[in-house]
């Protein structure tokens, strides 16, 4: 069996004390929110990533989800995985349905026909549902500048509930269904499309990316969204074991490596302003991550060699925003 | 009682939106709709109206948007037509069975291409089986009664049900009408504030919008079709109510001069006054036609349809739209289906007019009924007929 000693990644170096303010496992919230027993696969960070998401949320919010893994394992009927009011319309919707319910709730405060608290008006979708058929909507709810509003990306990197075809998050090199490693083809031919900068790009008070293996600094940026008072985005890389073709044991060690490689770095845009609170100097070598991952076995050296320097010129590039 | 005042229809029908009191509109501009949302952001922005007005970016968020807000327990509005209706379609058929009470009005307009901006009732009827209630007015006054009837019928708790209001683009949107308002009292005693059986707050969680397995599917489909169903009886109680409060009184099918028809007209929306016009000029003519008007069409008042027509020998419908590749208009085409059953049987002859707004006078409407009795006499007839295509 595989084990995180053969990939040499530490989980205790990973999440030292001193670079998060939430550590220690009894500060987490107790109560599980999205329910045991839904239908996910095993090993499905994504899964995760919504329980750890809810965590931070608490109770005092209400869920638009797009069409997509998420729902399909969370709601079938007469099921419910949601112990929060959770609502599904589309796939392309999640933002515009959010945004309704904030107005909705916010209208029914003002004139006293709901309880005077404040409510948190989520939208939930995978990276199919936010940066290809739901950007519009994405779009607008962040361009209207929506209060109490946060919307989540759980970014597996392709279309996994309809048989993992290729997205425009899908990185490059990954062979999907759609974009098939052959002859003439390496797989994925286009870059990940570059989901945080574009909400950045609305002047939203929040922006952060996040990735259930690291559940903390997760939880602290879910916190920090509902803290800014919204809009806000957070976009969570979540490992997808069947899409990625790799062990569902080893969901968490593909995150970590992800983040460590600097291939999905993790980092916050508060007012327009860069952060990474963790630089990564001394990345791994994108090989680690690209493999045990069945997605990029049929890359050469070659492709590994290009796809390593770009994405060291691109962290290169983040690392200079954060100077700024 | 107010007096009668004249005004663009469009406005009057964000008057009515106004005195139901709506908390939140969400809106895209499409001709012939956008005088219907405009005077309502001003409405808003004067602060004549209480309600959270979002300008979405697109008709599909639009309805997506009215989708969150009403499954939050707001009272939600909003308006579109043609492409902007298809680009909502999606979306009408998951509000529905959802069982979220927004209103739309649909300025109905033409389906591209070729472009067009003018009337016809291609839009409602690409998405005629989306599961809402839907009504078609015929002037002004209609309008506005059936706009604050609509939400009164949608929030009722034995209906729950999305309601659509037809009007005919540019010409009844875009004109100016006389109508009776209704005073705000009177409103307010006859549409209380929306009280949702279920909503979306975290006080008391649940979930909407699950996914079904086929085993469930088809139940859900047949309670769906069940309420809109028995939408009927309250939708005619609600209108008779109406009525009482503002002495006008509406049917789901209502006749004009039928009396000794032999012939009649059926009609949806404002073709039904150049029609009555016709029928007028024809009686003084010696010929003895009548007006059948179709008011409510989803759900289809099917017993309503046999025991009025099955009194007449020829029915000729006037269909605003071509349902292309089948044989006719879709209101002949159901006419017909439903006359299927009925002990009597008419003849009905279908006649598609107006398309994108090409006028339909007088003249015409007489000779739809020439051109049906000429067809008698000779014993057979086309599935449709096009009225005033040049070839």
């Amino acid at each position: 069996m595989d084990t995180y000693t053969d990939t040499r990644v530490d989980t205790h170096t990973d999440t030292r004390t001193d670079t998060y303010s939430v550590f220690a496992p009894n500060l987490m919230n107790q109560v599980e929110n999205f329910a045991q027993g839904h239908r996910a696969c095993q090993g499905c960070a994504e899964a995760l990533a919504v329980r750890h998401v809810l965590k931070a949320l608490g109770d005092d919010i209400v869920i638009g989800n797009a069409t997509g893994c998420m729902e399909i394992v969370s709601s079938p009927l007469p099921l419910t995985a949601w112990r929060v009011p959770w609502i599904h319309v589309a796939f392309e919707n999640a933002a515009a349905v959010a945004s309704g319910m904030a107005a909705g709730l916010k209208v029914l405060r003002r004139k006293g026909r709901i309880p005077d608290k404040r409510v948190i008006s989520i939208g939930m979708a995978g990276d199919g549902g936010t940066s290809d058929i739901g950007l519009q909507a994405l779009s607008g709810a962040l361009e209207r500048q929506h209060e109490d509003f946060i919307y989540v990306c759980f970014d597996n990197e392709a279309y996994m509930n309809t048989g993992i075809q290729r997205s425009s998050s899908t990185p490059f090199g990954a062979t999907t269904t759609t974009s098939p490693s052959g002859k003439k083809s390496q797989g994925q031919s286009t870059w990940k499309k570059d989901m945080p900068k574009i909400a950045a790009a609305h002047n939203i008070p929040y922006v952060a990316t996040a990735c259930s293996s690291y559940p903390f600094d997760l939880q602290e940026k879910i916190r920090k969204a509902v803290d800014s008072g919204g809009p806000a985005y957070i976009h969570c890389l979540s490992v997808c074991p069947t899409g990625w073709r790799i062990p569902s044991h080893l969901s968490i060690k593909y995150g970590k490596l992800a983040v460590q490689t600097g291939i999905f770095p993790l980092y916050e845009v508060e007012d327009g302003v860069y952060r990474m609170k963790k630089k990564n100097a001394k990345r791994r070598p994108v090989t680690e991550y690209f493999k045990g991952q069945g997605r990029f076995r049929h890359l050469t050296e070659d492709d590994i060699q290009s796809i390593q320097e770009r994405v060291d010129a691109e962290y290169e590039k983040l690392l200079k925003l954060t100077e700024m | 009682m107010s007096n009668r005042i004249g005004m663009e229809v469009s406005l009057m029908v964000s008057e009515a939106v106004k005195q139901a009191k709506v908390d939140v509109i969400a809106a895209y501009p499409i001709t012939p709709q956008t005088h219907i949302v405009e005077h309502l952001s001003e409405l808003v922005a004067d602060g004549e109206l209480d309600a959270e007005y979002i300008c979405v970016e697109s008709e599909h968020s639009a309805m997506s948007a009215c989708c969150g807000s009403s499954a939050v327990g707001a009272r939600t509005y909003t308006a579109t037509a043609s492409q902007g209706l298809q680009l909502m379609s999606e979306v009408l058929y998951a509000a529905a069975p959802m069982r979220l009470p927004i209103v739309l009005t649909v300025a109905n307009r033409t389906l591209s291409a070729p472009l067009t901006i003018w009337n016809d009732h291609s839009d409602i009827m690409a998405n005629r089986d989306c599961g809402w209630i839907m009504v078609f007015v015929e002037d002004g006054q209609e309008d506005y009664d059936q706009t604050i009837c609509a939400f009164r019928i949608a929030e009722d708790r034995r209906v729950l049900l999305p309601v659509i209001v037809n009007m005919d683009g540019f010409i009844l949107s875009h004109v100016i009408e006389p109508y009776v308002p209704v005073g705000q009292e009177e409103v307010d005693g006859f549409l209380p504030p929306y009280d949702p059986l279920y909503t979306m707050h975290p006080d008391n969680p649940v979930t909407m919008g699950a996914f079904a397995m086929p085993e469930l599917f088809t139940e859900t489909k047949k309670a769906h079709e069940v309420a809109l169903h028995e939408s009927y009886n309250v939708i005619c109680e609600i209108w008779e109510e109406w009525g009482k409060l503002t002495g006008r009184t509406y049917t789901p099918v209502e006749e004009y001069r039928t009396d000794d028809a032999d012939t009649v007209f059926v009609t949806m929306g404002s073709f039904s006054g150049v029609v009555m016009e016709t029928v007028d000029e024809m009686r003084e003519n010696g010929i003895n036609v009548g007006l059948v008007k179709i008011r409510l069409f989803r759900p289809f008042p099917v017993d309503d349809v046999i025991s009025t027509l099955r009194k007449f020998k020829n029915v000729l419908v006037i269909d605003r739209t071509l349902s292309l590749g089948s044989i006719g208009g879709p209101l002949a085409v159901e006419i017909k289906s439903v006359m299927y059953n009925a002990d009597a049987k008419p003849n009905i002859f279908d006649f598609i007019a107006g398309l994108s707004g090409r006028d339909v006078p007088p003249d015409q409407i007489a000779g739809i009924y020439h051109t049906a009795m000429d067809a008698l006499k000779m014993g057979r007839w086309e599935n449709y007929y096009m009225v005033g295509l040049r070839e």
